[in-house]
C-alpha cells in the first residue's frame, strides 16, 4: 500500500498514523458497497448479448463491445422525434432552471440570513416547513395553476416551480449565516448598495454553497423528464431524452444492453458538471474570505 | 427605507413564485383535507372524518404507517450520521484522494434512475446476480423471490435507500467543512484541544450547526417521503403491502382514486409526523459540542 500523505498545516495538531489508517480503511470499505452497483452499469453496458444471457453471470465483462452503444444509436435514430430535439429540452430545462434556481434563491437568502426586516422569521420558518409537505398532494392545484398562467404544455412548467423551490434558498441562507459581518460593514462604508454587497462579496465568499446547489439543481432537472414532465408536457417535440429512452428501452432483457449503455450517457452529463463544481469547489476553500 | 426597499425587490421574485407552487398549494391541501373532493364536484365539508377513517378504518395505512417508520427510524440516524463521518474523513485527506472519494460516494445520488440496477441484482430468477452468486457458491440451492417475499422487502428497500441517501447533506456537508474558518482549529491547537476527535466535538460540529441543521431537515425528509425506490423495486401495490409507505398510499388516493380530501390528509399526517421529528432533532443538534 503506498503511504498516505496528510498535509500538516503549521498550528494544527499532529494526527497518528494509526487513526488515519483506520478511517482509510472505513472510506474504502463504504466505497467499495457504494461504488459495486455502479460499476455494474458500466460492466454491463460494454456486454455483448451472449454474456448478458449468460449462466450464472459474470459481474464483469469478459469481452468488451460498443455494440450496445450502436444498437441504442439505432433505436434513437428510428424515432419520430430527432433525438437532437430530446436533448435540447433537456438541456433547456437544465440549464435555465438551474442558473435561475441559483441567482435568484441567492438573492433572496441574502436578506434572509443577513438582514432584518419586518416579516423574515416568519418567511424562513414557511420555508423550512414547505421542505417537509410532500409534493404529490400539491400536484393538483399546481396542474390548475400551470393552466390558467398558460405553462402548460411549455417548459416553463417543469423550470419555474424549481426556481421557487426551498432548497437552494435555504441551503444558501444557512451559509450566509457564517459570513462575518465586519466584511459587509466594510462595503456599506464604502459606499456599496445592497445589491452589489450581494453580488460582488457575499457570492464569492459562498462560492462552495452555489457550486453545491448547482450541482442539485442541475441533477434534479435533468432527470425531470419523468415525473414532473410526464404532468405537465404532453407534446412529444417537448419531453426530455429522459423520457424518450424510457420509453425506448421498454422491451424486457434482450434490450438490458441498450438500457445500460443508456443509464451510463445519462449519467456522464451530471458526472462531468460535478467533477468541474468539485474541482473549483476545492479551489475555493483556500482562498474563502470567511475571517472574522 | 430606500435600503428596505432594495431588501424587498431582492427577496421578491423568488417569493412570488416560491408562495405560487408551494406555499399556496399547500395551505389549500389542508384545506381539502377536511373535505370529500373527488376533483368533479364542489368539494364538501366533513371536518375530521378523513383523519378518523384513517386511523380507526384503513389497515392498509396502518401498515403504511409501521412500514415508513421503521423505515425512517433507520435509513433516517443511519444516513445522516453517514453523511457527515463521510463528509469529515474525507475532509482528512489530501485534495486528489478527497476528490475521488466523493464522486464515488456522491455518484449514486447523481445517478438518478441508476438504482434500477438493483433490481437486476435482486431479480428473482436465477439470473439475478444475487442469486446466483448464491447459488454458485452452494449458499443456496434456488434462487430467493427477494423482491416477491415480505419479510426481504423492507430490507432491501432499506438498503438501497441508504445507497442513495449519501446525497444532500453529504454534499452540503462537505461544502460547510470547507468553508469551514481554518483560524478556528488553529486556536483550538493553541488552546489545548490534543486529538482530532476533540476537535471534531468541540470545534469542527459547532461550528457547523447551520448545515447539521439543513441536513438533518433534508434527511428527515428524505426518510419520511420514500416511496420511489419502495415501487420501483418491489411494485405497486408490493406483496401483502410490505413495501408500501405513507406516501405510496398517498399516490395511490391522490393519483389512482383521485379521493383529494383523503390523500390531503395522509399528506398532512405525514407533515406533522415530519415536523414532530424535526423539533426533536433541533433540540439534539442544540447540545452539540457542549
Amino acid at each position: 500500500m503506498t503511504v498516505i500523505q496528510i498535509r500538516l498545516p503549521k498550528k494544527r495538531i499532529s494526527r497518528s498514523w494509526k487513526g488515519d489508517v483506520m478511517l482509510f480503511a472505513l472510506l474504502a470499505l463504504v466505497g467499495y458497497f457504494m461504488a459495486l452497483p455502479l460499476v455494474f452499469v458500466i460492466s454491463n453496458a460494454f456486454k455483448p448479448i451472449n454474456e448478458i444471457l449468460k449462466f450464472p453471470p459474470d459481474f464483469l465483462v469478459r469481452n468488451p463491445t460498443m455494440t450496445n452503444f450502436s444498437d441504442l444509436y439505432h433505436l434513437l435514430a428510428g424515432s419520430w422525434v430527432p433525438v437532437t430535439r430530446y436533448l435540447y429540452n433537456t438541456f433547456f430545462i437544465a440549464i435555465v432552471g438551474t442558473a435561475g434556481h441559483v441567482i435568484i434563491a441567492s438573492m433572496a437568502a441574502y436578506p434572509l440570513a443577513k438582514r432584518h426586516f419586518p416579516g423574515k422569521a416568519t418567511l424562513f420558518t414557511i420555508v423550512v416547513l414547505s421542505l417537509m409537505f410532500s409534493a404529490t398532494v400539491t400536484q393538483i392545484t399546481n396542474y390548475m395553476t400551470m393552466s390558467w398562467l398558460g405553462f402548460l404544455d411549455t417548459h416553463w412548467a417543469v423550470i419555474i416551480p424549481a426556481i421557487g423551490s426551498s432548497l437552494g434558498i435555504y441551503l444558501m441562507k444557512q451559509y450566509m449565516e457564517q459570513i462575518p459581518d465586519a466584511l459587509l460593514e466594510a462595503a456599506e462604508i464604502d459606499g456599496c448598495g445592497e445589491f452589489r454587497i450581494f453580488w460582488t462579496i457575499v457570492m464569492p465568499v459562498v462560492k462552495p454553497a452555489w457550486l453545491t446547489l448547482i450541482i442539485f439543481s442541475f441533477q434534479g432537472l435533468w432527470g425531470a423528464g419523468g415525473a414532473a414532465g410526464a404532468m405537465y408536457i404532453y407534446s412529444e417535440q417537448m419531453k426530455t431524452i429522459d423520457y424518450a429512452l424510457g420509453q425506448i428501452l421498454q422491451g424486457g432483457i434482450i434490450r438490458t444492453g441498450p438500457s445500460m449503455a443508456a443509464t451510463l450517457l445519462m449519467l456522464t452529463v451530471p458526472i462531468f458538471i460535478f467533477i468541474l463544481s468539485q474541482s473549483s469547489i476545492i479551489q475555493t476553500m483556500s482562498t474563502s474570505g470567511m475571517k472574522d | 427605507m430606500k435600503r428596505k426597499k432594495v431588501i424587498y425587490a431582492m427577496i421578491a421574485p423568488y417569493f412570488l413564485i416560491f408562495f405560487t407552487f408551494t406555499v399556496l398549494p399547500v395551505c389549500l391541501s389542508l384545506l381539502v383535507s377536511f373535505t370529500n373532493f373527488n376533483m368533479l364536484e364542489f368539494p364538501k365539508w366533513v371536518g375530521w372524518r378523513n383523519y378518523a377513517q384513517l386511523f380507526v378504518r384503513d389497515d392498509v395505512f396502518l401498515i403504511a404507517l409501521k412500514n415508513t417508520l421503521i423505515f425512517a427510524a433507520i435509513t433516517g440516524p443511519v444516513s445522516y450520521i453517514a453523511c457527515f463521518v463521510l463528509a469529515w474523513i474525507i475532509n482528512e485527506f489530501p485534495p486528489k484522494i478527497r476528490a475521488i472519494a466523493t464522486l464515488v460516494f456522491y455518484a449514486p445520488a447523481l445517478s438518478g434512475s441508476a438504482y434500477i440496477v438493483w433490481t437486476l441484482l435482486f431479480s428473482s430468477d436465477s439470473y439475478g446476480y444475487i442469486n446466483a452468486f448464491l447459488i454458485k457458491w452452494h449458499l443456496n440451492s434456488e434462487p430467493i423471490l427477494w423482491l416477491q417475499t415480505p419479510k426481504y422487502i423492507m430490507p432491501i428497500i432499506i438498503i438501497v435507500q441508504l445507497w442513495l441517501s449519501l446525497g444532500t447533506s453529504f454534499l452540503a456537508f462537505i461544502a460547510g467543512l470547507q468553508s469551514m474558518d481554518k483560524t478556528l482549529l488553529e486556536a483550538g491547537a493553541i488552546d489545548g484541544i490534543r486529538n482530532r476527535w476533540q476537535e471534531l466535538w468541540f470545534i469542527t460540529l459547532p461550528s457547523m450547526r447551520p448545515m447539521l441543521m439543513f441536513g438533518a431537515v433534508i434527511q428527515i425528509t428524505a426518510s419520511f417521503a420514500v416511496a420511489e425506490v419502495a415501487t420501483a423495486l418491489a411494485g405497486f401495490p408490493s406483496v401483502k403491502y410490505a413495501g408500501h409507505t405513507i406516501v405510496t398510499h398517498l399516490m395511490d388516493y391522490g393519483s389512482i382514486r383521485f379521493e383529494m380530501g383523503y390523500a390531503s390528509a395522509i399528506a398532512t399526517v405525514l407533515f406533522a409526523m415530519m415536523l414532530g421529528s424535526n423539533l426533536i432533532v433541533r433540540k439534539l443538534l442544540a447540545k452539540v459540542g457542549e
